[in-house]
């Protein structure tokens, strides 16, 4: 190519390389603007205006009329104010999804820090098997990972097979509703419904909003552990491989036991990365759904009903679809408010890296940030292949 | 520190990880050998990893051999298929446009844009299902090929990883490109991209793995039979909308083969992460 035909191609388009750029990088952009504005934009701005209609999904939501009147918020009161069967559905889930929440964080959290802590001992061979090992149900498809446990936990499942082992009679998983902080407290004696947790709160009784999760729910929240440790434990590792080498050394020098070490040196400098993965695993766990879709739909007696699962029935289940997209907004601003604290909470340690780390894994699929943990593998291996600096218990 | 993991510490290690491992991946272990049993042999000896008596029964169902068409995980596993590479493909291409974009090319509104995809990324999964249902319905495509990929074609995320790595290689090559005439365009796509090997990989396993395993999506803007993916298919499977019975072999089977493209991968590509990252990091 000559200067002649440059010159005469800049003349042709008029702005110069500067305006030429200006035009292409709209033009790269404009795939990414038509797919995300027509297809999550504007959907949610048409959505947010049904849920203060009362459409039930017959003719079209916006033209108003018999179809499709305008309630205002009528959607998002009955939901907190109104006595009723939406409000005790909503509230029952959102009891449900907050026990679920913390049985799951916390032990999230715990067992992939000990793994990671394990895995990343020095003179360990193997290392990377294990690191696949863990790693592996988290890649895989939600909907496949939950029929494999539909079946380990069935009445004559693998599950309870093993407890026959240890002479335990276990329970039919999907069909028991009891609590499990209710089996606790039938066990030292406490009746049901006793006298000082009869008060109601928004609809429930005390004694409900403590039940704790059922077993079937406990199903769902052993899954969510089993599915989500591994991604977790790559970010600790990642974390842990970061840590400088002389912190070790000096630990070394003074003579510190494991234990000390792990709580006065290991733990304060693994904080970020703890309040990460906490705060990862609370947003997840607030969209949990997948998993309830094929473990029972809310069965059984509606104790493993979750808020976003419980908008997708209402809307299409119930085709109450006003009400179901209040519920999602609900849910829609407590998983915003999450991350947004997420991302605060990350503010300062903004090194590349990590800050990369945080906004991509919020981008969660349902069975939690694990698309994005594939990067951090990457860059985990990265870190263990190249400086081989490996941090012990 | 280092010096005290003794012997009997490291065994103790040992136990521990190899413990977790067989809780880890026994499942899949039983997933495999479920699939090779009978219906009833699937519930008598749930944990036995050796199918007695072997049957091939569940997977001459999966693949419709026998006339058996009441479970069409053939044309699920078609689906799928199609449904993935269109993506895939359409989200590798997109997304490196719209980061290079975003990371190289001055326009204005660029900052904005760039806050807007990150708006967008923290926008959860779950909130999405009516919202999308009503824009597909509105558009009149519900319940077709094009409501289950159009959505798909662009991913905040991807664009993300895009927009970070080539913030982190050097704009030099481009430079001289673009001092030599090339257009944008043409720097970007013989120049540029193929010096984003190692993002393009990452990104071509994440598209794969999001898409294949897609199920809320697909849920809400599809209802035939004929438009079922392997993900969608089986999860109505197994919740008993097709057939009657347990049919543990049938679903551990349909699992198992929506599991595998992606395990494949998986296990392919981590060795490929290691070399691309490194690459990467020599460029940046």
């Amino acid at each position: 190519m000559t200067t002649t035909t440059i010159g005469s191609r800049r003349r042709q388009r008029g702005g110069g390389i500067r305006g030429r750029e200006g035009a292409a990088g709209w033009l790269f952009i404009s795939p990414m603007i038509i797919v995300l504005g027509l297809f999550l934009f504007i959907p949610v701005l048409m959505a947010l205006y049904v849920s203060f209609t009362g459409w039930k999904g017959n003719g079209s939501p916006f033209q108003g009329g018999e179809n499709a009147p305008m309630v205002g918020v009528r959607n998002y009161t009955a939901l907190f104010t109104q006595d009723g069967l939406k409000r005790d559905n909503f509230m029952q889930s959102l009891g449900n999804n907050f026990w679920y929440v913390f049985f799951v964080v916390p032990l999230q959290t715990a067992v992939s820090f000990f793994l990671a802590l394990i895995v990343s001992n020095r003179f360990l061979k193997g290392k990377s098997f294990f690191r696949t090992a863990f790693y592996f149900p988290s890649v895989t498809s939600s909907i496949a990972i939950s029929v494999v446990f539909l079946f380990l936990f069935a009445n004559s499942g693998a599950v309870n097979a093993v407890l026959e082992i240890f002479g335990i009679q276990g329970p039919a998983w999907f069909s028991d509703s009891r609590g499990l902080f209710h089996i606790f407290f039938n066990a030292v004696g406490v009746e049901d419904n006793p006298s000082w947790a009869q008060g109601e709160v928004l609809g429930r009784s005390v004694w409900e909003w403590i039940s704790g999760p059922s077993v079937a729910m406990c199903v769902v929240i052993i899954l969510a552990i089993w599915t989500t440790t591994g991604t977790f434990m790559l970010m600790f590792l990642a974390a842990l491989q970061d840590l400088p080498v002389e912190v070790d050394e000096a630990a070394a020098l003074d003579g510190v036991s494991p234990w000390q070490k792990l709580r006065f040196v290991t733990l304060p400098m693994l904080k970020p990365t703890i309040f990460l993965v906490t705060t990862l695993g609370l947003i997840g766990t607030w969209q949990v759904f997948d998993q309830i879709y094929v473990m029972g739909k809310g069965a059984p007696a509606n104790t493993t009903l979750t808020p976003a699962f419980l908008s997708y029935k209402q809307s299409f289940t119930s085709l109450d679809y006003g009400s179901g997209a209040a519920m999602s907004f609900i849910v829609f601003l407590l998983i915003i408010a999450l991350t947004g604290f997420q991302r605060w909470l990350m503010r300062d340690k903004d090194t590349p890296r990590r800050g990369r780390r945080g906004p991509m894994a919020t981008s969660g699929t349902r069975s939690g940030p694990a698309a994005p943990a594939t990067a951090v593998l990457a860059n985990d291996e990265v870190a263990d292949s190249g400086a081989a600096r490996g941090t012990t218990l | 520190m280092t010096r005290r993991t003794t012997g009997w510490k490291l065994i103790l290690f040992y136990v521990v990880l190899v413990l977790f491992s067989v809780i880890y991946l026994y499942p899949f272990l039983i997933q495999i050998a479920t699939s090779f049993k009978t219906d009833s042999a699937s519930t008598d000896s749930p944990l036995s990893l050796v199918p007695n008596p072997f049957d091939t029964t569940a997977w001459k169902r999966i693949f419709g051999i026998g006339g058996d068409s009441s479970v069409p995980i053939t044309r699920w596993l078609g689906n799928s298929v199609v449904i993935t590479l269109v993506v895939t493909a359409a989200r590798v291409f997109f997304d490196s446009l719209a980061g290079y974009a975003l990371s190289r090319l001055k326009f204005r509104g660029r900052k904005f844009m760039f806050a807007t995809v990150l708006a967008v990324m923290s926008v959860p999964g779950v909130a999405l299902l009516i919202p999308k249902f009503l824009m597909v319905s509105y558009l009149g495509i519900y319940n077709t090929y094009s409501a289950m990929v159009l959505p798909l074609l662009v991913d905040a995320a991807g664009v993300f990883i895009m927009k970070q790595f080539f913030d982190s290689i050097s704009v030099s090559v481009e430079e001289a490109a673009r001092i030599d005439g090339a257009g944008v365009f043409r720097t970007f796509w013989s120049v540029v991209l193929p010096m984003a090997r190692p993002a393009l990989i990452t990104l071509t396993i994440l598209s794969f793995q999001g898409s294949w395993n897609e199920f809320t999506h697909f849920l809400v803007t599809t209802q035939s039979p004929e438009l079922k993916t392997l993900v969608t298919g089986l999860a109505s499977l197994a919740s008993g909308d097709l057939g009657a019975g347990s049919q543990y072999p049938l679903k551990l089977g349909a699992a198992l083969l929506t599991t595998i493209p992606v395990a494949l991968l998986f296990f392919a590509f981590q060795r490929q992460f290691v070399r691309g990252g490194n690459e990467g990091a020599d460029k940046g």
